[in-house]
Formats: C-alpha cells, sequence, structure tokens
C-alpha cells in the first residue's frame, strides 16, 4: 500500500495531448490557429520567443525517431524553453527500470512538459497518471500520434483553405500505423470524408466504426479524393507475412501518375515519411511540387509542435 | 460436537434435484443426517444447536475448475491460507488447483509437496491438477497414472495449449485408456501471436494486437476430430466467443462426450469495459463482443457449457502497471464467482437452478469428485453451506 501512495496523489492534474481521440474540436481549431501564427515566424530571420523562458521539457524517445524528434526539439528551443532529449534505446530501462519509475524520476526533476514516444500502445496514457506536469504523445505503438495528424490538418489547411468538405483518402499499412488512427479521427472531426486503402492484411478489424469506407482497389478508394496520405510500408511487412512482394504491393498499391488520375484533377499527396521511393511511392510524383506536399509537411511541424508545446505548457 | 439443525432454509440443489423449503440435520461428525421438507425440528434432540436460515438459500459449497494458487514459487501472489479466505467468504468449498507455479507440478514429489502443504495451510478442499507435458512446454507428456495415484484429479498445461496434433493424439490415447481427465486452453499460437485482447473495434482503437475468435475456434475442431479417435475424458477449459460454441453444439449433437468451461468473466464483461487500457482485464481468452458474452449465456441455458469458472489469477501490482502489452495476464475472481453468476439471476438471463448447477453438481460429475451436493450420509466430513440473500 506504500506504493500506491507515493505514486498518486497528483494535484490539479495538467492538461495531456495523448490522442486526436481525447481532443475535442475547439481544442484542436485552436492549436491549428495558433500554429498559424508561428509559420511566419518560423519563415523570418529571427525565429526565438521567450514564450516558454525558464521552462523545461524532456523528450523521452523510447524509439528511434529523427524528425519527430528534431522537430520537437526545435519548437521547444524556438518558444524558450530548456530543451533536454533522452534517447531512451540505450538507458535505465535496459537494466529493468519500468517506465513508472523513469517517470517518477524524471518528475522530480520538476519538468514541465515531457515528449513521449514509445513502441507501446498507451504508454503515454500509463505515464500521464504518474507525473505531474503535461505529457505529450509523439506516437505510442500503433495507436496515435496526434501532432503528426495536427500538421496533417494545417497542410491541408495551408493549400486547400478548409478541411471540412474535402475528400481524403488513406493508403498503405493502415494496420500498423498510429498516424493513419489519428488522421482519420482528426479529419473526421474536421469535417471531411475519409477513405481507407489497404490491402485486405493490412487493414484493421472493424475500420469502418471508427467512420471511414475501406477499399482494398486503390482506383476505387481514389475516386474524387482532394488530398491523398500515403504512409511508409515497413520491410517485414513485405516479404512474405503480410504481402507476397514489394513489386506486387508496388503493382496494386503504389501512387504512380496513372493511379493518381482517378482522384480529383488538383489532388495533393502526403507523405509523413520516411519515404520508400518506388515501392508505396513513385520517385518523380514524391518530389513534384505541384502535387506533393512532403516538405511543406516538415515545415510546418515545427509549427504545430510549437503550438502544442504552448497550449499545454502551464 | 453437537448435532445442528438448520431450519426455514430454501434448499437447492441440482444433484438431487431439489428446489423446496425445508431443512438440514448435521449429526455430531458433521455428516448431513437428514435434508429436506419432511426434516422437522423434532428429529433432532433438544440439545442440537438450531440455526434459522430465515427463508435464505442454502446451496451446495461451489466447486472451482480453475484457480491459481502462488505455492510454490508465487507466494506474494496468493498462497494456501489466502486463497481460502478469498474462496471462503466467495462461498468457494473445493478448488481445482492449477500447476503452473514454480518449479511447475509435472512430477510426483511436487504433487506430494503441494497436497501436504495444502492439508496444513489451507481451510478448504483442494484438488491439485498436474500439468499434461513436462513443463507445460508441450512437448513431452507427464505421468499420468503415477501422478493420478498420488491425487492428482486431471492434467492441464492451464493457459498453454499443445500445438503438436501428433503428441496431443497421442496424450488423448494415452488418457482414454487411463481414465484420466485432460483440460485443455484452446488457444493457436501462431494465430495469437503478441496479441493481448479481441480482435475488433477495441483493438483497432487501441492500437493493440487482437487474436481472433478463429486461433480459439480451430483447436477445438482440431481437438473434437481427436476426441473421436481417442475417446478420453476431455474438458476445454474456457471458451470465449460464439464460433466456439457453434462448433461445440454440433459436436455435442452428434452425440460426443466432453465437457466446457467458461470464466465469470466472459459471462459479465465485453470487449468496452477494457476502456482505455484497464490492464486489470487483460485476460486469456479475452473479453470478446457484447454479442459473444450473450450466445455464452445462452450456451448455459442450452447445457453447451457445463461449468462457471472463476479462473481466478492474482497477480501483484508490479505485474499490472504497465504499458498493456508489457502487463501480465489474469485477474482475480473467486471471491465475487458466485455475486456475478447471481447477476445473471438478478438480471432474468438465466434460471437460479441452472446458475447453482454449473457450480456445484457439474464440476463435480467432470472431476468424479463426491462435492457439490448436499446427498445424504456424505463423504465428506466438512460440509460447507452458503447462505445467499436473494434481492
Amino acid at each position: 500500500m506504500a506504493v500506491r501512495k507515493n505514486t498518486s496523489a497528483i494535484k490539479n492534474p495538467p492538461k495531456h495531448l495523448l490522442g486526436i481521440q481525447n481532443l475535442s474540436i475547439q481544442e484542436a481549431k485552436q492549436i491549428l490557429k495558433d500554429a498559424k501564427e508561428f509559420i511566419n515566424l518560423n519563415r523570418s530571420n529571427s525565429k526565438k520567443l521567450d514564450t516558454l523562458r525558464g521552462k523545461t521539457q524532456i523528450n523521452l524517445f523510447f524509439e528511434p525517431s529523427t524528425r519527430t524528434q528534431s522537430s520537437f526539439d526545435l519548437a521547444g528551443k524556438r518558444l524558450g524553453a530548456d530543451v533536454m532529449t533522452m534517447n531512451m534505446s540505450n538507458s535505465a530501462l535496459k537494466k529493468g527500470e519500468t517506465l513508472i519509475d523513469t517517470a517518477m524520476t524524471l518528475n522530480a526533476m520538476h519538468p514541465d512538459l515531457i515528449v513521449i514516444r514509445h513502441q507501446d500502445s498507451g504508454a503515454p496514457n500509463l505515464l500521464s497518471q504518474k507525473v505531474n506536469c503535461a505529457v505529450i504523445n509523439a506516437g505510442d505503438g500503433r495507436r496515435e500520434h496526434p501532432t503528426q495528424a495536427l500538421l496533417d490538418a494545417l497542410t491541408i489547411i495551408n493549400r486547400k483553405g478548409k478541411i471540412e468538405g474535402l475528400k481524403i483518402a488513406i493508403c498503405g499499412d493502415i494496420l500498423h500505423s498510429r498516424v493513419a488512427r489519428s488522421n482519420i479521427y482528426l479529419m473526421n472531426m474536421l469535417g471531411a470524408e475519409v477513405n481507407i486503402i489497404a490491402p485486405k492484411t493490412l487493414m484493421p478489424k472493424s475500420i469502418e466504426r471508427l467512420g471511414v469506407k475501406p477499399f482494398t482497389n486503390m482506383k476505387k478508394g481514389l475516386d474524387g479524393c482532394d488530398i491523398v496520405m500515403m504512409l511508409r510500408l515497413q520491410n517485414e511487412r513485405m516479404q512474405g507475412s503480410f504481402l507476397p512482394s514489394k513489386r506486387e504491393y508496388y503493382e496494386f498499391f503504389g501512387l504512380t501518375p496513372e493511379k493518381l488520375k482517378f482522384a480529383n484533377k488538383d489532388a495533393l499527396i502526403m507523405h509523413p515519411g520516411p519515404m520508400n521511393r518506388g515501392v508505396e511511392i513513385d520517385t518523380k510524383l514524391a518530389d513534384d511540387i505541384n502535387v506533393s506536399l512532403v516538405k511543406e509537411q516538415v515545415e510546418l511541424g515545427v509549427a504545430v509542435r510549437m503550438a502544442c508545446l504552448k497550449t499545454y505548457c502551464k | 460436537m453437537n448435532e445442528k439443525i438448520f431450519i426455514n432454509a430454501r434448499i437447492i440443489d441440482p444433484s438431487q434435484k431439489m428446489d423446496e423449503k425445508g431443512s438440514l440435520i448435521l449429526d455430531n461428525k458433521g455428516k448431513i443426517k437428514a435434508i429436506g421438507k419432511n426434516v422437522k425440528r423434532s428429529d433432532v434432540r433438544s440439545s442440537a444447536e438450531v440455526f434459522d436460515i430465515k427463508g435464505n438459500i442454502l446451496i451446495p459449497g461451489i466447486v472451482d475448475m480453475k484457480a491459481f494458487v502462488g505455492e510454490p514459487g508465487y507466494e506474494y501472489k496468493e498462497n494456501f491460507r489466502t486463497l481460502s479466505q478469498a474462496a471462503l467468504a466467495g462461498g468457494v468449498t473445493s478448488i481445482v488447483t492449477m500447476p503452473n507455479t514454480k518449479p511447475i507440478i509435472d512430477n510426483v514429489s511436487m504433487v506430494d509437496f503441494i497436497i501436504r502443504r495444502g492439508r496444513d495451510k489451507a481451510s478448504i478442499n483442494l484438488f491439485p491438477c498436474a500439468s499434461i507435458t513436462k513443463q507445460c512446454e508441450g512437448k513431452l507428456m507427464t505421468e499420468f497414472g503415477l501422478l493420478s495415484l498420488r491425487g492428482i484429479i486431471g492434467f492441464s498445461d492451464v493457459n498453454k495449449t499443445i500445438q503438436n496434433t501428433e503428441l496431443m493424439a497421442r496424450i488423448m490415447d494415452y488418457a482414454s485408456d487411463l481414465g484420466v481427465l485432460i483440460m485443455q486452453h484452446a488457444e493457436d499460437y501462431e494465430l495469437s501471436k503478441n496479441s493481448c485482447i479481441n480482435d475488433g473495434e477495441i483493438a483497432t482503437r487501441l492500437g493493440l494486437e487482437g487474436v481472433s475468435q478463429i486461433a480459439e475456434k480451430i483447436i477445438i475442431e482440431r481437438d473434437l476430430s481427436l476426441l473421436s479417435e481417442y475417446p478420453c475424458r476431455y474438458h476445454i477449459n474456457q471458451i470465449s466467443s460464439k464460433k466456439s460454441l457453434e462448433v461445440i453444439k454440433r459436436s455435442k449433437s452428434n452425440g460426443k462426450k466432453f465437457s466446457v468451461g467458461v470464466s465469470i468473466n466472459n459471462l459479465s464483461l465485453n470487449e468496452n469495459d477494457i476502456g482505455e487500457f484497464k490492464t486489470f482485464l487483460k485476460l486469456s481468452p479475452p473479453l470478446r463482443l457484447e454479442e459473444d458474452r450473450l450466445s455464452l449465456v445462452n450456451g448455459i441455458k442450452e447445457n453447451l457449457i457445463d461449468v462457471i469458472v472463476s479462473d481466478h489469477i492474482p497477480e501483484d501490482e508490479e505485474s499490472k502497471r504497465l504499458p498493456f502489452a508489457q502487463a501480465a495476464t489474469g485477474a482475480i475472481g473467486i471471491e465475487t464467482l458466485l455475486p456475478l453468476a447471481l447477476e445473471m439471476h438478478h438480471n432474468e438471463s438465466l434460471p437460479l437452478n441452472k446458475i447453482i448447477e454449473t457450480l456445484t453438481v457439474n464440476p463435480a460429475k467432470i472431476l468424479q469428485i463426491n462435492k457439490g451436493t448436499l446427498k445424504k450420509v456424505l463423504m465428506a466430513i466438512f460440509v460447507s453451506l452458503i447462505l445467499m440473500r436473494l434481492g
């Protein structure tokens, strides 16, 4: 019982960003509005603010990441926070320390924000119960990646002016994708119609219960879409256990200029990265600045994360 | 010890098809001397102790066919003393204990230890199980004959399944000759790899790997096919889905002899109860859809499911306060088995007599033990009675 006494009793629990599922439409819109204002700042010569001066942000990455980690790193620094990034793949966790113990240790250092990426779904939820600072989910297992969905939304708004009424296709390894799940929730919430395109073996059970239309035929799924979000297909999935081969996947689910013709004329392509050129997307298409938003996504990622840090840091 | 008489009781004993207002007399050795509506207060001497049940219900002590005791090896999770306390508080008087202790109960000396230890520490009837295969590894069978001689009631690899069909065939063949009880956990490992909850909407939302109903069904179908060739005493520990039930219905209506259990968890909860990562409800087999739960309740009504078990698996806090995928599987249940079962009477999904039957006489019949009944001149010296107020 002594254990319980020590670990609980958080007074005035802070708000966390654990997933789009827990977000209200007002909160989502506010974050997007705030983020918009950071876009120009990030393009200017003097990028630094002192909004979070004196605050401490810990980036806790249990899984390797390049773009999300550097994006959060930069976002915190531009807002003036002290940022510490901990690469947890070679730390106390290997010595048998549990997530809760790690959380308690870090909590004792009085951070104001913890950004966590973890390979297990639900790890940020568990962490948030044990610390008295805000927790921001930077991707947990295959559950959610809320800041990715928010930056995707901002990118779409930036180009199309709105999300409401658009038709969005998400295509690829939906089963293992947290990006897909967060985007389904957010795009639905903001009034878009969402099509899911995946081979049968990479389609999660009861996905239609999330308010989307599932397709196994890419051409049908792309019909009339304004946005095509491609997902990364991991190497281990395409060697016989889920799919027969790379080339078979590319034939049926790779985005090519021919397949893109089935979408709307002004359709735009997105990808959360890193890309497998020639597996899920034609390499020329990926680099075509007229249709590909990939670079913009990375750019706006910093703005969205700045908005999230500002919103959730008390 | 004086004679005791319990008066004004509604006695429900499905083993004698009894449901009547009456009394029960225990003789000075604690054996049942008389029972039923014809028993009168004047049948006992004036020195006898009188207990007025006040119209409440008297049922035989419950027989739980699946519970985990931490002894030896996991005393910090549960021991014989704490298990007895929990069981008695819940009206359970006989327990089949699982062999997945540390070390595993797969040899004769372990059996001697656990029987002696249980005799000294427990205040309930214990019926130990041994593992079907050595170390529950699913590779080599244990000494069914010798272990039975030492007092093993049945054989189970608990939450592990014998995947090798050839070995399973031999086990059933050998067991059919000896007449020992084989209790199988039905789960195909290839289909259930890394999974922790039902393969459905909740798994998709929580981003967890799900186990489909087919993993259970395929093993049941395999074993029932084998059973036609090797008719041994075969019991399926727990089923969780509607699809499994359909297979069972087909086989039972073809006259195949086997028995089926279900956990009280799968009868009272469904996958929605997991909410946001409640690791306490990480169970094996997992909680499934409401549709499955209802079909299981119906399976009891149609005699397709014979027993309700608690699937009592105490876990310490450290094993559960982890991300869902890493957390231990199992939950306590022995103390709440009866109240939750009675809930199915209160919400009118099952008749009371049927519930009592699946908790008392049915498991006793499968195990071939003289428990779960209030018959006269019972061998047992301590017959425990439960008084339960029904709303």
